[in-house]
């Protein structure tokens, strides 16, 4: 069964996995709200975001150049902004949206890949994200690789037959096939769906999803949790002072 | 005569579109009894089990242990009767197999250290305890399956049915869930098209075709009368 990359990192022993994950999304949040109000001195604040983040990425061992280039998946979206801030005269402000769009994402992904999804659940559980998102997103991630296998599969199927190869099949041909078969696979997840909430309503589900263990806040965590959460809040402020 | 456990009359249900998938269901399951539910694809045996713990809601009457499979009596329903579906990946849907196995218990009321040495033991039972922090999508078909049974036995339930059990299961697994199910003294209903199976469990048997019951006896008797037994025997050569 395939898995994405990020989970093998995100069950990774070190320090910085056995972090209370509120221990880590709380200074996630404070560096998102230092990097987005950042007006000034950018270019130097962003390298020492950069500099703190690849530092944790380090410690977390995490391998640093694959993570640096997951984090590269946000620039065609902000590329786009980017583009438009530059033709409409304001270049510096394409440069600071792509630079923060790459370092929050950045910034996210560390957490994600030091913190298992169902702890992040639970941090996020605790910073009162509604439940019901919270849950979507469990079985999203749950399910996504299942759907994904079917989507393989049907292709595969679809190759078995002599489905024409993408290159001699016409645009209108590839249109109608790739169409039918996200309906195809589109009614597959909605069974899918349905079977799932089955099984859970056969096993006393009565809409609310029960934990199983408490997280554990210790001294070490609300000593990273205050430091991390200072660290960039320091540099901006140090960065803004600089002649 | 024992208790009777799961009793129908005259069970109807037609799916969405209209198509009749029950056409009045009789049956009796007493207390400890294994009956073997056989028929071809689209006979109706899934569709039966649905309704046993009220997942779908047909014509007729529908008791489990006494009580009317009906809207007020479902939470106590579903603690009397445990489904392992056909699919197990559907059936494991939460992050790890210690929670997947734990929610069941802990949805019937226990509290978590309860519900915990709960699913360890039916963890244990399936010979599954090692994999109690895995992911259910990293497990194998087999242990998937293995899993989702133990998530049933965890909630202690009088009746257990299981919905194509073996499959994607090799044939030692087959075998050691044979000898599994064959220890646990619930009464069980066992939807399969392996006679072997039927036959290494089940001394009774029903034939479902068309939406209905047509046979009702021994295991041997049904496959015989319907021609299945030689599902049993070796495959006829050219």
């Amino acid at each position: 069964m395939h898995h994405i990359v990020l989970e093998r990192w995100s069950r990774g022993t070190s320090g910085v996995h056995r972090l209370d994950p509120r221990a880590k999304i709380v200074p996630l949040l404070a560096l998102l709200a230092a990097l987005a109000t950042a007006r000034h001195a950018l270019p130097e604040f962003s390298a020492a975001v950069f500099a703190m983040l690849c530092a944790a990425l380090l410690a977390a061992r995490v391998p640093l150049f694959p993570a640096l280039a997951r984090a590269a998946l946000v620039l065609p979206f902000a590329a786009v902004f980017a583009a438009v801030c530059w033709i409409s005269g304001d270049p510096a402000r394409g440069v600071a949206l792509a630079l923060k769009s790459y370092l929050s994402a950045l910034a996210v992904l560390t957490v994600v890949a030091t913190t298992p999804l169902p702890l992040l659940l639970r941090g996020l559980e605790w910073l009162r994200v509604p439940m019901f998102l919270l849950t979507v997103a469990q079985f999203l991630y749950r399910y996504l690789f299942v759907i994904s296998e079917e989507a393989q599969h049907m292709r595969k199927a679809a190759a078995a037959r002599g489905t024409p190869q993408r290159r001699l099949a016409s645009g209108g041909a590839r249109f109608r096939a790739a169409a039918g078969a996200l309906a195809v696979l589109f009614a597959r997840s909605y069974g899918r769906a349905q079977d799932v909430h089955r099984a859970m309503l056969a096993r006393g589900f009565t809409g609310r999803l029960h934990p199983l263990f408490d997280l554990r806040f210790r001294r070490a965590d609300a000593a990273f949790a205050a430091l991390a959460s200072l660290a960039p809040l320091a540099a901006r402020f140090a960065v803004e002072r600089m002649p | 005569m024992k208790r009777p456990v799961i009793e129908t009359r005259d069970l109807r249900y037609r799916y969405g579109d209209g198509a009749p998938a029950l056409n009045g269901v009789n049956f009796r399951l007493e207390e400890g009894e294994c009956v073997a539910l056989l028929g071809p694809n689209g006979s109706g045996k899934t569709t039966f089990v649905l309704h046993l713990n009220g997942l779908l809601e047909g014509q007729g009457s529908v008791e489990v242990c006494g009580l009317p499979v009906e809207r007020g009596n479902l939470a106590a329903i579903r603690r009397k009767i445990g489904v392992v579906f056909q699919d197990s990946e559907s059936q494991l849907f939460m992050p790890t197999v210690l929670e997947d196995v734990a929610f069941g218990p802990i949805n019937r009321g226990l509290d978590r250290p309860a519900a915990l040495e709960r699913a360890i033991a039916a963890l244990k039972t399936v010979g599954m305890e090692g994999a109690a922090a895995r992911a259910p999508y990293h497990l194998s078909a087999g242990e998937q399956k293995k899993v989702a049974i133990a998530g049933i036995l965890a909630t202690d339930p009088e009746i257990l049915a299981l919905d194509e059990p073996t499959t994607f299961l090799d044939p030692p697994g087959q075998r050691a869930l044979a000898e599994l199910l064959g220890a646990l003294p619930q009464a069980k209903l066992i939807v399969t098209h392996n006679i072997p199976f039927a036959l290494a469990l089940c001394r009774r048997a029903v034939f479902f075709q068309d939406g209905v019951i047509v046979a009702d006896g021994s295991v041997e008797e049904v496959v015989a009368r319907f021609g299945w037994d030689f599902a049993t025997a070796s495959y006829p050569r050219r």
